[in-house]
């Protein structure tokens, strides 16, 4: 990668109309932060009991990453500062509600509603001063604060985050943990630089913690990146190796997009307003077996 | 913006001590059918400030709650049925949210609340 994002402009800057239509529909991104959204879900370890959850996508930009939520059948709210890449969103018809807000003031939502929490490649922005009345210490205590307080007792939240250097990654971590989360951080390919990959997993509250689910390498063998996890980070860790999620099944017995233009041609006959169908609407989604 | 999100947002503004829940000005609603999943209604049940509910309902223009409500009406399908559709059918598409104790006006264009802070609110 030439240069990082990060350093050329503010994400509200950075991603400008142009650069959100760019990002959004190169196929490369695509493919990668659907990869990157379903390593993260299975890493958040979700109940596996076919009930739909309600998730946060933090920095959820046109909804490439939230995609992947709807698709395994979960409710979403993502957040996001930049208008432009919520509007490539809202093109795309995502099924997940929008909010225009900045991470790093906190999270206006009531405690103990939300049931799980993902964040692809996002907030590794939190590290920058992008005004002078920015800083990074200040703004990361107060997203963690207010992320651990709307979490569920028992809740997960994974993130996966290109830091710039061990100094960021630290400043996350010690950020997440003095916030009162438990956990470290998870590398799958560690020694590949090209799909190195790294992310946060962090639980909230009592339920038992024994150890962090581990990375992922292509020799088959798992791996854990102990350097970056000091002791401190050690004496919780993240639960017991979970099964490899069950696809669950409500997309299955989906209507599907017959059903929802009769059901929008129903709405509209009673006067309601009702969007117009596109080729986004009810469209086929992937198939998860 | 669905009723679902508005139920768990908040005015985040600082020294704000009740944020919630933030008044609806409805411009515009409107409706997306979804497929109905007992099970996550009966979930979210437990979550939803219901008071707060009834009347984001009514400032979306839809009457049919029932004022109280209790973990036996889970039952009835047509209570389901229409916490279903208030919940998650319903979209604010223009209008604004408002905190309630400050006034403060947080525009919804789009479907989209904005609720970034100004500097002094932060
Ligand atoms: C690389 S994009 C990832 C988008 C999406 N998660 C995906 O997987 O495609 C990073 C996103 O983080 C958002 N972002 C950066 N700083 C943010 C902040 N302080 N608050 C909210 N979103 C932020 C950017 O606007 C951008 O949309």
């Amino acid at each position: 990668m030439a240069s990082r994002p990060e350093l050329v402009a503010p994400p509200e800057i950075f991603y400008d109309d142009a650069e959100a239509r760019k990002y959004t529909s190169s196929s490369r991104i695509v493919e990668i932060q659907a990869s990157l959204s379903e390593r993260a879900l299975e890493l958040l370890a979700l109940p596996d009991d076919g009930i739909p959850k309600l998730l946060l996508d933090i920095g959820c930009g046109s909804g490439l990453s939230g995609e992947t939520l709807s698709e395994n059948g979960h409710h979403w709210i993502g957040l996001d500062i930049s208008p432009s890449m919520l509007n490539v969103a809202v093109e795309r018809e995502v099924e997940g509600d929008l909010l225009l807000g900045d991470m790093g003031q906190g999270l206006g939502l009531r405690p103990g509603v939300i049931d799980g929490v993902i964040s692809i490649s996002a907030v590794q922005w939190l590290c920058n001063a992008d005004k002078s009345s920015h800083n990074p210490i200040l703004r990361l205590k107060a997203f963690f604060t207010s992320l651990y307080r709307c979490l569920a007792n028992g809740a997960r939240a994974v993130f996966q985050i290109y830091p710039e250097n061990i100094n960021q990654r630290e400043l996350i971590l010690k950020a997440a943990m003095r916030a009162g989360f438990a956990g470290g951080i998870v590398v799958d390919f560690p020694h590949s630089t090209k799909k190195r990959k790294e992310f946060l997993v962090l639980t909230c509250g009592q339920r038992a913690v024994n150890s962090m689910p581990e990375g992922k390498d292509d020799d088959g063998e798992s791996c854990s990146d102990d350097d970056s996890e000091d002791e401190e980070n050690q004496t919780v860790r993240v639960s017991d190796r979970h099964r490899p999620q069950k696809k669950q099944k409500w997309n299955k017995s989906g209507k599907g997009k017959e059903w929802i233009k009769r059901k929008k041609e129903q709405m509209r006959r009673r006067g309601n307003a009702v969007p117009p169908d596109t080729k986004y609407t009810g469209r086929k989604r992937k198939d998860r077996f | 913006m669905r009723l679902l999100t508005h139920n768990m947002l908040s005015s985040n503004i600082k020294g704000v001590e009740k944020g919630f829940p933030l008044r609806i000005e409805a411009e515009k609603v409107v409706e997306k059918p979804v497929e109905m999943n007992a099970d996550f209604l009966r979930k979210m049940f437990e979550k939803v400030e219901w008071k707060a509910f009834l009347e984001a309902s009514r400032s979306m223009g839809y009457a049919q709650l029932p004022e109280e409500v209790d973990s036996g009406m889970l039952e009835s399908d047509e209570f389901l049925s229409r916490f279903h559709h208030a919940l998650l059918e319903l979209h604010l598409e223009e209008g604004a949210l408002v905190c309630p104790e400050t006034g403060r006006r947080f525009p919804v264009n789009k479907g989209i609340p904005n609720m970034l802070l100004h500097e002094d609110e932060v």
